[in-house]
């Protein structure tokens, strides 16, 4: 029984090491598996940002009295928008907007002044960009804080209540906060995806693979061979994020690493189990590329990563249940930024343990029984 | 006035850049042929040596390096299309759409070619009755036989009756019927259209059937002459040496290979050995003598295949350094009824196509078995099965004792396999190969290094140890296969298609090793679709087209086989008395 279990272990640690071999030993592909990760870091990390810092906006002020200066010079100097232009007559805003110049137009009647100083409400008109949903949200959000402010100066900041809002876990707001958090599992199974899938098509177009299943090696060994490497690999990668994260995007990581590591390889033994189970019914290396790209996209949208499970319908609410991206995503973000410890995302472990049970076991089965 | 030559080359050269490791490779170097009007030329070579390189230049495919080139009366750097409105080129792999029926391939390659429509009919009417596929018009072209393949391929190569025809081994893999029914059409349409055709071969008796033979090697031309000026560079020095009773004839080939002072190439043929000698006197000084007193040696009639054999190895000046393997030349093989592989029944379908045919047959420890047959007969699905890659429909499979069924991975640790293709890890090295290797195969770690050391010495690979194995010259690559199949010292040995791809010369030391091994014990089962490798077998078994046409000695099938003198006649017949007696 020793006898078998020390054969057992060193024909896996052979195809493990056969495996990183392979993978590592060519210096293209240690770019490969460097670069873009660096690259998506960065890009998430600069440019996956909702926040808006000096707006370009345009001014249509039929008032011109001193409240209207007062209210106009208050947005000039918020430092989230940036006077683009200045209107003389109505027939101007459409242009503005159209052009994209600015994203936002605010017209103040020439009726404000004398409905202010009656003490009657005096209404203004933003205008925003519809056409970028996201943007015209953030724009009116901050137009509306903006004249509230003004609004309670005006009254000798009497407001009898007054909302002062902070956000847990990211208290600026910062988008890419979240963002970064959640390029942790979704970069990593981007990869994964790819070097599971192509693994074993790879050995098939090349003809290893026949010379592999020729061996004495059974399913389980070839199964643990192969999947060990791409998790590997994707710790590592998941380590280079999150160092990127916190030490140059200075997003502070405030639960137990342990914890995150944890999650992270849960999640990243389902991943290889789908790359896996992908590769094994391929014949081809095109063909896993192809099958990846159809599997790849839906698992991303139904994430929840750029727009909440609670908006979609719920029949795919229902599927997002099989969807272990979206509990890593929630998981690691919750670890991140709020110091989750790991009695609190337990739950999320369910769906991924599922996943892996199923696809680990269907792609063992299918190196030898694929349908020829 | 028409020219005299279709070809004509002067000092004609080509390279090519090797991406990988930067140096140049000279594939054809100053080249100076001639090829005649109205004749059918034959180009030999072995495999590398640029007969598939000077065909793509001749059709314009590729720019020459350096050198001039005229094909039909015009330079074909100058104006291809011209030229190649002229020609007909029929690539080694023909595209033919698999999908598509026979009819619908030729029809396409006409409209491809502008044929008309009312040239068509008769054109059609008369390749489909020269082809004999005539009844197969509505077939789909992937659905027909590999000979079958190749006449199809032919027939939308001559939709239009070209004025050069160039051919790239129509007949590499064909089975020997449709090889002979290809020639066939070949020299009738020499005879009846006055078509020059050009046609590269592996095979010395279809040469024979040339009028001129162009024989290259490494980019160089060793021969332009006539089938008979070509003979006489063998002629009086072909021998045949009598096989003693209880030794099997590769033994006493390898003897006479050995002995590189006296005989230049020897080979199995017909239960005895056929061998050439540099000169008469080396009959007396034969080290095979040793082995075998008494020896019986008498002269024969040359063949295209010594000459071939003769100027090919006296071409060759790089020094061998391919491994010996040590033989007792005139030790009688112990003869064991023990049952090492046992098929019965054995039946692959796929879908509706039945691929191995109820097929059963046993091999016994110590013998060389051969499964024989054209591509496509089914012997490499039966190989398939054996080796547990592929599972069977139906039917019995036990190799070693165990069930391929229940105990697939203790059969599997008994056997040694050698693919066709390549199939190392390209990117490893040679050593991390066989440490890989001899690792799943479960070898003791502290036994392991011992073994690769070993294997490495055996094989002559320590001086490329560290190199990856994809970068390795095609020799070293075969050779490192060899190694790991063997790194687990199997009591078996699986080999599919050796020697396909691989020069004759590289054949003969090939067979030389498994001569080697087959001594020592080694139970091998080999696949080829080279007739004559049967020779070196102790047992074969033949496939067509699924069935097992026959199963025995080589010498039971000759003798079944109508005492055919060769392989191929001896396939040529039962084939044909046996799909005589299904009709």
């Amino acid at each position: 029984m020793h006898d078998s279990l020390s054969l057992f272990l060193r024909r896996v640690l052979f195809m493990i090491r056969k495996e990183l071999i392979t993978t590592l030993r060519d210096p293209k592909s240690q770019i490969i598996l460097i670069l873009p990760v660096l690259v998506q870091g960065f890009l998430y990390g600069y440019v996956a940002n909702y926040n808006l810092d000096e707006a370009p906006y345009a001014v249509l002020d039929q008032s011109r009295s001193k409240y209207s200066v007062e209210l106009v010079s208050k947005f000039d100097g918020s430092g989230l928008f940036k006077r683009a232009r200045t209107l003389s007559n109505a027939t101007q805003i459409a242009d503005c907007i159209d052009s994209g110049d600015t994203v936002m137009v605010l017209t103040i009647g020439p009726e404000f002044a004398k409905q202010i100083a009656s003490g009657q409400s005096a209404p203004i008109q933003v205008i925003t960009d519809g056409r970028n949903t996201m943007t015209s949200g953030v724009v009116a959000g901050y137009a509306s804080a903006i004249v509230a402010n003004y609004n309670s100066e005006l009254q000798n900041n009497q407001n009898l209540i007054d909302v002062k809002s902070i956000t847990w876990y990211n208290p600026n707001q910062l988008t890419h906060w979240g963002f970064l958090a959640s390029l942790l599992p979704m970069m990593s199974l981007s990869q994964i995806m790819m070097l599971a899938g192509l693994s074993v098509a790879r050995e098939r177009e090349d003809g290893t693979f026949e010379q592999l299943l020729v061996t004495p090696l059974g399913p389980i060994e070839i199964l643990i061979g192969k999947a060990v490497p791409p998790i590997l690999i994707g710790l590592a990668q998941c380590t280079l994020v999150l160092m990127l994260s916190v030490f140059w995007f200075k997003v502070k990581f405030v639960g137990s690493l342990a914890t995150l590591y944890l999650t992270l390889l849960i999640f990243l033994i389902s991943c290889v189990g789908i790359g896996l189970s992908i590769s094994a019914i391929s014949s081809s290396m095109q063909q896993v590329m192809v099958y990846n790209f159809v599997v790849l996209m839906p698992i991303m949208l139904l994430s929840g990563m750029s727009t909440p499970v609670r908006n979609m319908p719920e029949v795919l609410q229902y599927i997002t249940y099989i969807n272990p991206l979206r509990f890593a995503i929630e998981a690691v973000r919750r670890i991140y930024l709020e110091g989750a410890t790991l009695g609190i995302i337990a739950p999320d472990f369910i769906p991924m343990v599922i996943v892996a049970a199923v696809t680990m076991p269907t792609a063992g089965w299918l190196f030898r029984h694929k349908l020829s | 006035m028409q020219p005299a030559y279709v070809v004509e080359t002067e000092q004609l050269s080509k390279f090519f850049k090797d991406k990988a490791s930067k140096t140049q490779i000279t594939a054809l170097t100053d080249l100076n042929i001639k090829i005649e009007k109205g004749k059918l030329t034959a180009l030999i070579g072995p495999d590398g040596a640029g007969k598939t390189t000077l065909m793509r230049m001749i059709c314009g495919l590729m720019v020459p390096s350096e050198g001039k080139l005229t094909v039909l009366g015009r330079d074909i750097t100058d104006r291809p299309q011209l030229v190649q409105n002229l020609l007909s080129y029929m690539p080694q792999k023909f595209g033919l759409y698999e999908d598509l029926t026979c009819q619908e391939n030729m029809n396409l390659y006409a409209d491809l070619h502008g044929v008309p429509q009312d040239v068509r009919k008769e054109r059609f009417a008369k390749l489909l009755h020269m082809t004999g596929l005539a009844p197969f018009t509505g077939r789909l072209a992937g659905k027909l036989s590999g000979g079958m393949k190749q006449k199809l391929g032919l027939a939308c190569t001559l939709v239009r009756s070209p004025s050069l025809l160039l051919l790239d081994e129509p007949t590499v893999g064909v089975d020997p019927l449709s090889r002979r029914e290809l020639w066939e059409i070949l020299k009738q349409l020499v005879s009846d259209e006055h078509i020059s055709v050009l046609v590269s071969t592996a095979y010395m008796d279809e040469a024979a059937m040339c009028q001129h033979i162009i024989m290259l090697n490494h980019g160089k031309v060793l021969a332009n002459e006539t089938p008979e000026a070509l003979l006489d560079v063998a002629r009086g020095l072909c021998f045949v040496a009598a096989t003693p009773p209880g030794i099997p004839a590769r033994n006493l080939q390898a003897a006479l290979l050995d002995d590189k002072e006296n005989v230049i190439d020897a080979v199995p043929e017909s239960g005895n050995v056929r061998f050439t000698v540099h000169s008469t006197d080396c009959i007396e000084k034969l080290a095979a003598l040793k082995a075998f007193p008494g020896l019986q040696t008498w002269p024969v009639d040359v063949s295209l295949e010594d000459s071939f054999m003769m100027l090919l190895k006296k071409s060759e000046t790089d020094p061998d350094d391919s491994p010996e393997f040590s033989l007792e030349y005139n030790k009688m093989p112990e003869r064991s009824d023990q049952v090492l592989i046992e098929v019965r029944d054995l039946v692959r379908k796929f879908g509706d196509f039945i691929a191995v045919n109820n097929t059963s047959f046993q091999v016994h420890k110590g013998e060389i078995f051969g499964l024989l047959g054209p591509n496509g007969a089914g012997k490499s699905t039966t190989f398939k099965m054996l080796c547990g890659l592929l599972p069977a429909t139906s039917g019995v499979l036990s190799v070693a004792g165990m069930d391929l069924r229940t105990a697939r991975a203790q059969a599997r640790a008994n056997v040694g396999y050698v693919a066709q293709k390549f199939s190392m890890y390209a990117n490893m090295s040679v050593k991390q190969n066989l440490r890989f290797f001899g690792g799943v195969y479960g070898l003791e770690p502290r036994h392991l290094n011992e073994r690769i050391e070993e294997v490495m010495r055996e094989f002559n690979l320590t001086s490329v140890a560290q190199k990856s194995a994809g970068d390795l010259p095609g020799g070293y690559k075969q050779r490192l296969s060899m190694a790991v199949g063997l790194i687990h010292r199997p009591p078996i040995l699986f080999l599919d298609e050796p020697t396909s791809g691989i020069d004759p010369v590289a054949r003969r030391t090939f067979w030389r090793q498994i001569t080697a091994f087959a001594a020592a014990g080694t139970t091998i089962i080999i696949t080829t679709h080279f007739m004559e490798e049967a020779e070196y077998c102790d047992r074969i078994m033949i496939q067509d087209q699924g069935k097992m046409i026959i199963l025995g000695t080589p010498e039971h099938v000759r003798k079944e086989g109508g005492n055919s003198r060769t392989m191929n006649e001896a396939f040529i017949s039962i084939v044909e008395t046996n799909r005589n007696a299904g009709t």
